[in-house]
């Protein structure tokens, strides 16, 4: 009995260490049935976080009073959008006539300093919980810069910021996109920064900061703090990517030791 | 060069090697994206009419990758074995499918012809055959490797105990390590992937693995798995490096895109050589492939990403490795959409590694947007394990909370074990018995004392307190 208090407590020393599935026990030469659905039960949120339909329109009323426009990449559906990465960076006929006409009608909003891009990606379900209080604290960092109407995008990859940012003739996009889900965490959103924006930008010519999401991820307002010296400091030097680094202290790490004692 | 067929009724034209090739492809979502997959189901099968009947000698003469701008194309050339090559020499692709299927076609008869195979005509001969034939010829190779513990015996599956931390804590590291012991895992390599990649971060890690393996005494190698040049500045401090790990692709420019090139892998292998730290043999070599990576560097000249991974293994096997994995279903579905690409996937690149003489392995994996789920692993490691593959990647519950994927676990171990009566590497086996964990039949016990128990008998580790 003693002995088995002993291991008890060894284990939860063990498991407080780490956020991986140890020590889960076993039945016969495999996993207990509990260990099983609680895998299944994170596979299939983080499933359902890819799969889930993204309400562009009713994020682009949430995001009032901001002006915004919503469009769809060349991607036309889910699938397609798994499978062809390159539709997801392209904007449809639909989507580009829709933000030239806007131009037209008001060529003001054309050449603007900052354009702010929401895409689903592969976290609907993250950018429809998130994108609204994470946009707002980006706008609270411009300082004066002046911004284009938000274009909210369905089906899109990072590079389909690009592709919005050259209609509209920003000097600056940002791409707020909803990460790949992982088992722990589906609603993470990540942030993309292009200076000059134009069609075949390579990723290294982009900033990035990844992992804004409650669960010891970085908050909105810590993310948008790092974006916003990013986008002074490469509005300064008039570069994006690897050789533009956070002026700012480091990063904070994306994972704390709390989660571990979550679950 | 024009290739036709007149196959049943219908004619079909080919404009190049590499277009017959990437159409007698299976279907798969990467030759799609790249523009290179039949354009229908009939098509396929008749490049595949075609490709049976090209001569072996034809990939002896048409270079799919040019050998004067690319260094891999000149490895393979370069290093073709003429007199390995003598006995296939008069056959066609359908010819060697024949060949290899013929019961004399044995380990002795397949190894001899080993290097007078280039990756491009394993990969032929892959897409003429079904998942069965793949698994039939591979379980006939046998390929032994050796550093503190020997791999790839007959009835054996190594496992490679992945316990990779989100943020590298040393504590939760020694936690999984622990928890996979005792399942039995890790014959193959202890190996972290490290959350950061740098060379204090990595050098600290290393010598926690190396403490741990030593103070238990297990008779296996540990790895972190940083890049090359990591590894030789490691090396350079003193550090103790078992296995120099790399990813590797199959043409110059993808490998340039991983930042490496054969002059810096010789340099490593020579580096990691000098070390002289194995005990049963000197492979210290690890290399990473998966389908789609020239693809995704945009690297992969217009032919199809199988292909493309088989260079791959002509690069790995340049360098006498202990262990090779591909890394099926990790790169995402824009090159394996669902359960059915990857399994057929990893069943060619286990194929193709193992008859190029390769201790070929395999990471069975999926990310969550793929169209896959560990029902699809359940049955890649069952088939995997029947094909003789030389080890599998295993990770806490199935969840690697670094990378954001899922693996077979260390429980999916103990299960195949018990189901299929493949056993670990016999000096992992034996540590494994003296520890108490080993049933007669070679299963994995369960501890009857707990974790506790296990970690008084490996008195001294800083596990317990």
């Amino acid at each position: 009995m003693t002995d088995a208090i002993a291991d008890r407590a060894l284990w939860a020393r063990l498991r407080a260490a780490t956020p991986a599935r140890i020590a889960l026990g076993r039945v016969g030469h495999t996993l207990p049935l509990e260990a099983v659905l609680a895998f299944q039960l994170d596979h299939a949120r983080a499933r359902d976080a890819v799969h889930a339909p993204f309400d562009a329109e009713a994020l682009a009323a949430d995001l009032a009073p901001l002006p915004t426009i919503v469009v769809d990449s060349a991607a036309g559906d889910r699938a397609a959008y798994l499978r062809r990465p390159d539709l997801g960076r392209r904007l449809s006929d639909n989507g580009a006539a829709r933000l030239a006409q806007a131009i037209a009608a008001d060529p003001a909003l054309g050449g603007r300093d900052v354009a702010i891009v929401v895409g689903d990606g592969l976290s609907a379900t993250g950018v429809q919980a998130g994108a609204v209080t994470l946009v707002r604290a980006l706008v609270a960092q411009l300082h004066g810069l002046s911004l284009a109407p938000v274009v909210v995008a369905r089906g899109a990859r990072v590079a389909l910021g690009d592709a919005i940012g050259a209609v509209l003739s920003a000097r600056m996009v940002i791409m707020v996109i909803g990460e790949r889900p992982g088992l722990s965490v589906a609603d993470s959103l990540g942030i993309y920064m292009t200076h000059d924006p134009r069609i075949g930008r390579a990723d290294s010519e982009r900033n990035c900061i990844s992992n804004v999401h409650a669960r010891g991820g970085l908050s909105p307002d810590a993310a948008a703090a790092v974006l916003g010296r990013l986008l002074r400091e490469s509005l300064r030097r008039g570069l994006s990517g690897v050789d533009l680094k956070d002026p700012g202290e480091a990063l904070p790490p994306p994972f704390l030791e709390q989660d571990a004692l979550d679950d | 060069m024009l290739y036709h067929s007149n196959f049943a009724g219908e004619r079909h034209r080919f404009d190049t090697l590499a277009a017959v090739m990437a159409c007698a492809t299976p279907a798969r979502s990467g030759d799609a994206l790249a523009g290179l997959a039949a354009h229908s189901a009939a098509q396929r099968v008749a490049a595949r009419s075609v490709l049976a009947d090209l001569p072996l000698r034809q990939f002896l003469d048409v270079a799919l990758v040019p050998y004067e701008t690319d260094e891999v194309t000149r490895l393979i050339v370069d290093t073709h074995d003429a007199a390995a090559f003598a006995p296939l020499a008069a056959m066609t692709v359908g010819d060697l499918r024949d060949w290899l299927l013929l019961p004399q076609t044995d380990a002795v008869a397949l190894a001899q012809v080993a290097h007078g195979l280039t990756p491009e005509m394993v990969a032929a001969v892959s897409k003429l055959m079904r998942n069965q034939d793949l698994i039939a010829v591979a379980q006939k190779v046998r390929v032994v490797t050796a550093f503190r513990n020997t791999i790839g015996l007959a009835g054996r599956v190594s496992t490679r105990l992945q316990p990779n931390h989100p943020a590298d804590d040393p504590r939760g590291i020694a936690a999984a390590v622990l928890d996979g012991l005792i399942c039995g895992v890790g014959d193959a390599v202890i190996g972290i992937n490290p959350a950061t990649d740098s060379v204090p971060g990595a050098f600290s890690l290393l010598t926690m693995l190396d403490d741990l393996r030593e103070r238990y005494a297990i008779p296996t190698q540990t790895c972190v798995l940083t890049h090359v040049t990591n590894a030789l500045e490691i090396i350079a401090r003193g550090g103790p490096v078992d296995l120099v790990f790399q990813s590797v692709a199959g043409s110059q420019a993808a490998n340039r895109g991983f930042g490496i090139d054969l002059a810096l892998l010789r340099e490593a292998h020579d580096a990691a050589l000098s070390l002289n730290r194995g005990s049963v043999g000197h492979n210290v070599m690890y290399f990473e492939t998966g389908q789609g990576a020239a693809l995704s560097a945009n690297a992969h000249h217009g032919i199809d990403q199988q292909t493309m991974e088989a260079r791959a293994y002509g690069v790995a096997r340049a360098f006498d490795p202990l262990l090779v994995n591909t890394v099926v279903g990790f790169i995402g579905p824009e090159y394996l959409y669902d359960g059915k690409e990857i399994i057929r996937a990893a069943l060619e690149d286990h194929f193709c590694g193992k008859l190029l003489g390769l201790p070929m392995g395999c990471d069975a994996c999926y990310t969550n947007h793929a169209e896959a789920d560990q029902d699809d692993m359940d049955t890649l490691m069952t088939v995997l394990t029947v094909a003789g593959c030389t080890f599998l990647i295993c990770v806490p519950g199935n969840d690697d909370v670094m990378l954001s994927y899922q693996s077979l676990s260390y429980h999916d171990a103990m299960a195949l074990r018990a189901m299929t009566g493949v056993r670990a590497a016999p000096e992992f086996e034996a540590w494994l018995a003296k520890m108490d964990l080993l049933a007669p039949d070679g299963s994995i016990r369960a501890l009857g004392d707990g974790a506790a128990g296990l970690v008084h008998r490996l008195t001294g580790t800083g596990l317990a307190a």
